[in-house]
C-alpha cells in the first residue's frame, strides 16, 4: 500500500533543471534509499517531499494527501533529518527534544513517555543535561533523529543522516532505525554508504533529475549485465596500472583492499589477467569471480 | 637539503583544554610518502592533532616535528612546506574555480613565473576543465573537494593533511579523490588523512586508530586484520528476521552487525550452537555459515565498542 506517491515532478532553479520529471511510489513500511551522485538531485527532491520547498510541477500524494495542494496536510506525520539539522547548540539534551515536542503541540505527558523511549533507543539518558554543543558528531546525530521522531511521524526523511559519522555510531543509528521500522515506521533515505543502500528494501537510482531505475538491491545487482573479478595481489597498486593498460581504466578498481575487474567473460580474462602479472611478477594471492554488489552497481550506472 | 626519510614524528603529544585532555600523550612516526590514515569515532581527537601538526593550535605537552621542523620553534618553516585541506572547505563561494587557484597560489606564495604552469596542471589533475569559470558555489561537491584539493597543493607541499576530505561525496568522486591521493604519494608527498569511511583506511599504507584522546593501535591494515578477533558470518534466508533475533541476544552470542546483507558476529565463546537455534526459531535457513578475517570495520568496532558513547 503506497504511503508517497510522486508523479512527474519537476524542479529548476533557473536554468538548471534539478529534478526532470521524477515518478516514484514507495509502500507503507519500506526503508527505501535514494541514491545519485553529487548534483543529482536527491536533496532537492527530498525537501520538496517534507514540505520545505515547492516544486514547480507534479504531483505528490503523502497518505492520501494532495501535498502540492495543501503542503501543510501531512506535516503531522513526516519527521524530516536535513543534512544541516538545526539543533540549539545551547540546549542541552532534554530541551532540544522538549522544545521539537512543543513545535508539534504534544501534550507534557505523552512527550515524557516518547523522550524517555527516545533515550532509551539513543542511549542518551545519561546525557540529558549536556549541552548539545559538548555532545560528539555522533550523538548529535542521534539527539537529531530523537527531535525527528518526537511526533511520531509515519514517515521519516533522512538526508544523508550518517555523513561525518563514525563507523560504532552509524551502526547505533542504524540499530534505532530498525527499532522504528519494526514498529511500522517508513524510512526514505538519502546515503552516500553503499552498504546501508544494499539493506533497503528497494533502491532508486536518481542522475539528471530523473529515476534511471528503481528495484529491490537483489534486482538491481541480478541487472548487472558484466562479470565481476576480485583480485589480491602482493602489490595493488602496481596490478592495477598493469591491468588497467589492458582493460580500461574504468575498469579496473580499488574496493579496499582488493582490486575490482569489470569483465566481458571470466574465463577469457581470468589466463589474461594471470600472464600480465606473472610477467611482470605479481603475485597472486586470489582471484576469484564474484557477484557485483551495490557500488558496482551505481559505478555502472553513473560512470 | 634531502628530505627527511620521517615526515612526521611526535612523542606524547598532548593537548588539554581547561580540564578536558583532547590529545593524551600520543606517540608516533610518518615516513616520507606514506598514507598514513588516522581514525578514530567522532570527539577522538583527530581533528585536535592535526591542528597541532599544522602549528594552528600549541600543544600543551609534549613534542613533533614535521618535515623535520620543530611544532611549536619553527611552525613558519612548517607552514610553508604543508597543504591542509579541511572537512570545512576554506574556498571562496562566490569567486570562481580559476580564481580560487589564483587565490591560493598567491597567499601561499607560489612564484609569480611559475604560477601560470601550476595552475593549469592543477586544472588538469583535478580534471576541472570546463567548469574552471563556474563559480565555486555552483559546483557539486565531489568537484569543489577537487578544487580544495589542488588549491591546497598550489606550493607544492612536502606534506598533506587531509580531514575528512571525501564526507558526504558519492563513491565515484571518492575513488577519483584516492586516485590524486596515490599520484601524490607515488610522488613522494606524504599523506596524513582522516576518514569514516573503512574501504578508504584500506587504502592507507598504515592507519593509527585514537579514542578518547589516545593512541589505541597502529600498524599496515594487514596487520590490524590478522591481529583482530576472528569473525563469524552468517548468510541466511530472511536476513531482516534473523538480524532482528541475533540482536537480541547480542548479551550471549556476541556484537552483531550487518555487512550487506550478511550478519557478522564477534562471537563469545559457545556462541554457535545458540547461534543456529536462534536463526531456526526464527525460520531462517543457514545458507552459510563461516569464519572470516574481520574487515578493518570489524577491527575498529571491537577495540572501540567499549567505553565509547
Amino acid at each position: 500500500m503506497p504511503i508517497v506517491e510522486v508523479i512527474n515532478l519537476r524542479k529548476s532553479f533557473g536554468d538548471v533543471a534539478a529534478l526532470n520529471g521524477v515518478n516514484l511510489t514507495i509502500n507503507r513500511g519500506e526503508a527505501f534509499c535514494l541514491l545519485g551522485p553529487d548534483g543529482a538531485g536527491k536533496t532537492t527532491f527530498l525537501r520538496i517531499l517534507a514540505g520545505v520547498m515547492a516544486a514547480n510541477s507534479g504531483e505528490i500524494r503523502i497518505l492520501d494527501q494532495d501535498i502540492i495542494k495543501h503542503p501543510d496536510a501531512a506535516k503531522q506525520s513526516i519527521g524530516y533529518l536535513s543534512q544541516r539539522f538545526s539543533l540549539y547548540p545551547d540546549l542541552t539534551v532534554a530541551e532540544n527534544i522538549d522544545f521539537y515536542s512543543r513545535l508539534f503541540k504534544i501534550s507534557r505527558q505523552d512527550n515524557q513517555i516518547r523522550k524517555e523511549r527516545l533515550l532509551e533507543f539513543s542511549r542518551l539518558g545519561p546525557y540529558v543535561n549536556r549541552r548539545t554543543k559538548h555532545l560528539s558528531g555522533g550523538m548529535k546525530q542521534k539527539l537529531a533523529l530523537s527531535c525527528a521522531l518526537i511526533h511520531t511521524p509515519k514517515l521519516l526523511i533522512l538526508d544523508e543522516p550518517t555523513t561525518g559519522v563514525d563507523p560504532i555510531s552509524r551502526r547505533e543509528f542504524w540499530k534505532i532505525l530498525y527499532d522504528f521500522l519494526a514498529d511500522g515506521l517508513t524510512i526514505l533515505f538519502a546515503t552516500p554508504y553503499m552498504d546501508e543502500a544494499e539493506r533497503a528494501s528497494r533502491v532508486a537510482l536518481l542522475y539528471g533529475g530523473q529515476i534511471i531505475n528503481c528495484d529491490t538491491p537483489e534486482n538491481l545487482k541480478r541487472q548487472f549485465k558484466y562479470h565481476l573479478a576480485e583480485l589480491i595481489t602482493d602489490d595493488n597498486r602496481q596490478s592495477r596500472q598493469l591491468l588497467q593498460d589492458k582493460f580500461g581504466r574504468n575498469n579496473v578498481v580499488f574496493f579496499g583492499d582488493k582490486l575490482h575487474l569489470k569483465l566481458e567473460d571470466y574465463q577469457t580474462a581470468n589466463s589474461q589477467i594471470q600472464q600480465i602479472l606473472q610477467e611482470n611478477r605479481v603475485n597472486i594471492v586470489s582471484l576469484e569471480q564474484i557477484a557485483p554488489g551495490m557500488e558496482d552497481v551505481f559505478v555502472d550506472a553513473i560512470a | 637539503m634531502p628530505l627527511p626519510e620521517i615526515s612526521v614524528e611526535v612523542s606524547n603529544l598532548t593537548r588539554k583544554f581547561g580540564d578536558f585532555i583532547a590529545v593524551d600523550d600520543i606517540s608516533f612516526k610518518v615516513k616520507r610518502g606514506e598514507v598514513f590514515g588516522f581514525l578514530g569515532p567522532n570527539g577522538a581527537g583527530k581533528s585536535t592533532t592535526i591542528r597541532m601538526l599544522c602549528g594552528i593550535i600549541p600543544p600543551t605537552g609534549g613534542t613533533g616535528r614535521v618535515g623535520g621542523y620543530s611544532l611549536g620553534e619553527e611552525n613558519m618553516k612548517i607552514k610553508s612546506i604543508i597543504g591542509y585541506m579541511s572537512q570545512k572547505f576554506s574556498l571562496y563561494d562566490d569567486l570562481t574555480a580559476l580564481e580560487n587557484l589564483d587565490f591560493f597560489s598567491g597567499i601561499y606564495p607560489v612564484p609569480r613565473n611559475l604560477r601560470q604552469n601550476r595552475i593549469e596542471e592543477a586544472l588538469e589533475i583535478s580534471r576541472l576543465g570546463s567548469r574552471q569559470d563556474d563559480i565555486t558555489a555552483t559546483l557539486p561537491v565531489g568537484l569543489k573537494q577537487r578544487l580544495a584539493l589542488v588549491c591546497s597543493l598550489m606550493h607544492r607541499p612536502e606534506v598533506l593533511f587531509l580531514d575528512e576530505p571525501t564526507a558526504g561525496v558519492d563513491p565515484i568522486s571518492r575513488r577519483e579523490f584516492w586516485e590524486l591521493i596515490y599520484r601524490l604519494s607515488e610522488s613522494g608527498v606524504t599523506v596524513f588523512v582522516t576518514t569514516h569511511y573503512m574501504d578508504e583506511a584500506e587504502h592507507c599504507d598504515r592507519i593509527a586508530l585514537i579514542n578518547a584522546g589516545k593512541l589505541i593501535t597502529i600498524g599496515s591494515p594487514k596487520q590490524l586484520k590478522s591481529n583482530g578477533q576472528k569473525i563469524l558470518e552468517i548468510d541466511c534466508s530472511n536476513w531482516q528476521s534473523a538480524f532482528e533475533i541475533l540482536r537480541k541476544s547480542e548479551g550471549v552470542i556476541g556484537e552483531c552487525s550487518l555487512f550487506g546483507t550478511k550478519i557478522h558476529i564477534m562471537p563469545k565463546p559457545y556462541a554457535e550452537t545458540e547461534i543456529v537455534k536462534l536463526l531456526s526459531s526464527a525460520g531462517c535457513d543457514l545458507i552459510s555459515k563461516r569464519e572470516v578475517m574481520p574487515s578493518l570495520e570489524d577491527v575498529f568496532v571491537s577495540f572501540l565498542s567499549r567505553g565509547t558513547e
